[in-house]
């Protein structure tokens, strides 16, 4: 994603804790996600979602699966 | 307001419920809530008491319990630590969690940010869900405003059936309108309506279940948790409800045929069915109750972090902030400093001539003025005052919110060492104080990657290390430069970063071997600190904090040299026995024996390290009083001290072993002997290497 992009999540790749984790604190299928900066190095990248701004890693972030609106 | 007396150094473990006098008739409360919402504040605005706040999530690590009185009704409350979601991935939220299922209280307070509502109801239903005596606090109501968002609590409480109260908890006692709703009794007028083949599933439980006394509810509760929870907090809640064993086994086998049926095996599944149908139920509760009659300001916070963020701005701007922070407490400290020292002389003066007056002992007499008096007097004017300083401004960066800013930046350096970017968090908090940073490490939730923030935590030179390394950096380095002092104590501190990035590196690739685990920090939106309110109580609490250690530990310690320096072994004094023994050890890390001593018998408190070196050298030499900062230097200078020297007293001090409050956290938080013994191991051999070291390239040069 890139700044500015919007996104409503379709569906969570994620296994483990990370996945119940992610659901908690809002990804869930059917909230917009939208994207709001990146670390200086890279990574994590941070997320506006169910009006909270969260920070993820590339890895966690890649199995969420988002449909660009 | 940031660490505080209560919630540094001892003080983390005297707020317990077991230390609390209860009488009946007492009401009892428990503040839940997602991280960061102001629990700690409304607990704080209610009991008084001064628990850890501000703006970033993971503060409350252990449940504090606090007394409130009003009305002429007694109030017993606890703080829970903050959690998204009853399922605990870590030892706080399972705190949280078993708070809110076992223990017996009154109403539980859930504490929400009125600006993310639904998020913060994910958990709100869940707790209704367990237990009908619950209130809702729907708190930073002036922050939503601001932001042109309305909440209808009227609407929500009609809803969900218990009272929804609305405040900013820092505003005033606004809190003191949760109490009277405390009381009473609520009845829930919802339930979450789960997928089809679940529900009948909690039905068929229910048919079990009912039939033996549990309620309506409790089956319901049981019935999902069995569905989602892991096993032993499933044999906990079947105890707690009085389930049979049989019954409990029943059920059991229904929901692994419901998994195996309807989930195809897959528990992931029906654990996301029920989440969705949380947040659905969320939703819907909160649809017409949140008003937004201005566009959304969020986007000013983001030009914020933009630049705080930013590629090339982020990481300067960090250092810069850090710089600043160092100068304002070498140059502020400055002044206090040479007042309290003049102070101190006076005061040790007058003492001294009014026990000759009347008559006292010469050895009472000394050990009063030249022991206690002394190294007392000393602590409290060297290190009082950069500690009352650093401490309010560390505070108030923390109240605006940078230091989860300062975890996204670091995240990537931490992964790469296979560490967790939350331990840049621990680092932070262990600036203040190792021991609360060691407590901090529990918002790490994987078991290994606390341990390695345990373990590297006492590398960050805390409150009491900090005008040690000043004063010697002054005197050695910097004589006149107040920047000049400050950029070298950055330098330090960013060398003591390094090495922790290092060594959690080494330690993930060897004994704590690995796979790096999941991160997500919220990133809380920026706030106004209170600069005025939280100048006054940081200092005075810190003052206080620092005169409270001077007393109960510099004071016993003055005695203790005294004693050693006056009692003779053989010819010489046993300090002067000592130190000899010590010696050779010394020498080959570029120190001596009597800086060894010191550092050992320094144990309790790093602050009166100094002081002990200082009382060896006089002791055993010259009887000069000092007053002032180029004394300290003739006296060091004259013992043998260069600036080789002062570089291996640097880095011993901020490799050397923990102080004896962090050696007994470390052995709370970890239970075990071996790890605790490694935590000291750990950073003392890592000084000796690194002075050995340095002494071997000075002497080669």
């Amino acid at each position: 994603m890139k700044k500015g992009d919007c996104g409503i999540i379709k569906k969570l790749n994620n296994k483990g804790t990370i996945r119940r984790r992610l659901i908690e604190v809002g990804f869930i299928p059917g909230s917009t996600v939208e994207y709001v900066c990146k670390s200086p190095l890279g990574d994590p990248k941070a997320y506006f979602v169910k009006d909270t701004v969260i920070a993820l890693r590339k890895e966690d972030s890649s199995n969420i699966v988002i449909e660009y609106i | 307001m940031g660490l505080s007396r209560s919630s540094t150094g001892k003080g983390l473990y005297s707020a317990r419920a077991e230390t609390m006098k209860t009488e009946s008739g007492d009401i009892f409360a428990l503040l839940a809530g997602n991280p960061n919402v102001g629990k700690s504040t409304v607990f704080n605005s209610l009991t008084g008491m001064k628990q850890h706040t501000g703006n970033w999530t993971g503060k409350t690590v252990s449940g504090a319990v606090g007394k409130c009185n009003f009305n002429g009704n007694n109030y017993i409350l606890t703080d829970l630590p903050g959690c998204y979601s009853l399922s605990s991935h870590s030892r706080e939220e399972e705190v949280a969690r078993d708070g809110i299922y076992f223990e017996k209280y009154d109403k539980a307070v859930i504490v929400c940010d009125a600006s993310c509502l639904e998020r913060n109801f994910f958990l709100v239903l869940q707790i209704l869900e367990v237990t009908d005596k619950a209130v809702i606090c729907v708190n930073l109501l002036d922050e939503a405003n601001k932001k042109g968002l309305y909440i209808d609590t009227e609407l929500i409480s009609k809803r969900v059936g218990i009272p929804v109260i609305g405040m900013s908890a820092r505003k005033g006692k606004e809190a003191y309108n949760l109490l009277p709703n405390l009381k009473g009794e609520n009845e829930t007028s919802f339930e979450i309506k789960y997928q089809k083949y679940i529900e009948d599933y909690i039905m068929d439980v229910s048919a079990i279940l009912c039939g033996k006394g549990i309620t309506k509810k409790k089956s319901r509760v049981f019935a999902l948790r069995v569905l989602d929870s892991e096993k032993s907090f499933i044999s906990k809640l079947a105890e707690a409800y009085k389930i049979l064993d049989e019954d409990k086994k029943q059920i059991e086998s229904l929901a692994e045929s419901l998994i195996k049926n309807k989930c195809s095996s897959d528990i992931n599944k029906v654990i996301d069915d029920i989440s969705f149908s949380l947040s659905e139920a969320a939703s819907s509760l909160l649809t017409g109750a949140t008003k937004e009659k201005k566009k959304n300001t969020s986007r000013r916070y983001q030009k914020i972090d933009a630049f705080l963020t930013g590629k090339f701005t982020g990481f300067p701007i960090m250092f810069l902030m850090l710089l600043g922070i160092l100068w304002l407490t070498v140059v502020g400290a400055n002044y206090p400093s040479a007042l309290l020292s003049r102070f101190f002389s006076f005061f040790e003066e007058q003492v001294f001539a009014f026990l000759t007056s009347i008559k006292l002992l010469p050895i009472l007499k000394s050990i009063i003025c030249e022991g206690i008096i002394r190294v007392t007097g000393w602590v409290v004017a060297v290190m009082l005052p950069p500690m009352a300083i650093f401490f309010p401004l560390f505070t108030i960066l923390e109240d605006i919110g940078f230091l989860p800013r300062i975890a996204f930046n670091l995240d990537r350096c931490f992964k790469k060492c296979s560490a967790c970017g939350k331990q840049a968090l621990t680092m932070c908090m262990g600036f203040g104080c190792n021991a609360a940073g060691v407590v901090g490490c529990r918002i790490i939730d994987s078991p290994r990657e606390r341990l390695i923030a345990i373990l590297t935590n006492s590398f960050m030179p805390c409150n009491g290390r900090f005008p040690m390394l000043i004063t010697i950096i002054t005197i050695f380095f910097a004589m006149s430069s107040g920047l000049l002092s400050a950029a070298i104590l950055g330098f330090i501190i960013f060398i003591a970063i390094l090495v922790t990035l290092v060594f959690s590196k080494i330690l993930s690739s060897t004994i704590l071997k690995g796979e790096p685990s999941s991160f997500i920090l919220e990133l809380p939106p920026y706030r106004t600190p209170e600069v005025g309110k939280v100048i006054v109580r940081s200092i005075f609490d810190r003052t206080l904090f620092v005169l409270g250690r001077a007393v109960s530990v510099a004071a016993p310690t003055g005695l203790v040299i005294w004693l050693l320096a006056n009692i003779d072994v053989g010819n010489a004094s046993l300090l002067i026995t000592i130190s000899e023994f010590l010696e050779p050890f010394g020498n080959i890390m570029g120190l001596d024996g009597v800086i060894l001593l010191a550092f050992i018998l320094g144990l309790p408190a790093n602050e009166i390290v100094i002081p002990i070196i200082m009382m060896c050298y006089m002791s055993s030499g010259s009887l000069m009083e000092y007053s002032s900062i180029s004394e300290l230097k003739s006296l060091l200078i004259n013992n043998g001290w260069n600036t080789v020297t002062a570089i291996n007293m640097i880095i011993f001090t901020v490799f050397h072993w923990p102080c004896s409050t962090t050696i007994i956290t470390i052995k709370k938080e970890c239970g075990s002997s071996y790890k605790t013994l490694a935590a000291v191991l750990l950073p003392t051999l890592i000084g000796i290497f690194l002075c050995i070291t340095v002494n071997l390239i000075s002497k080669l040069l």
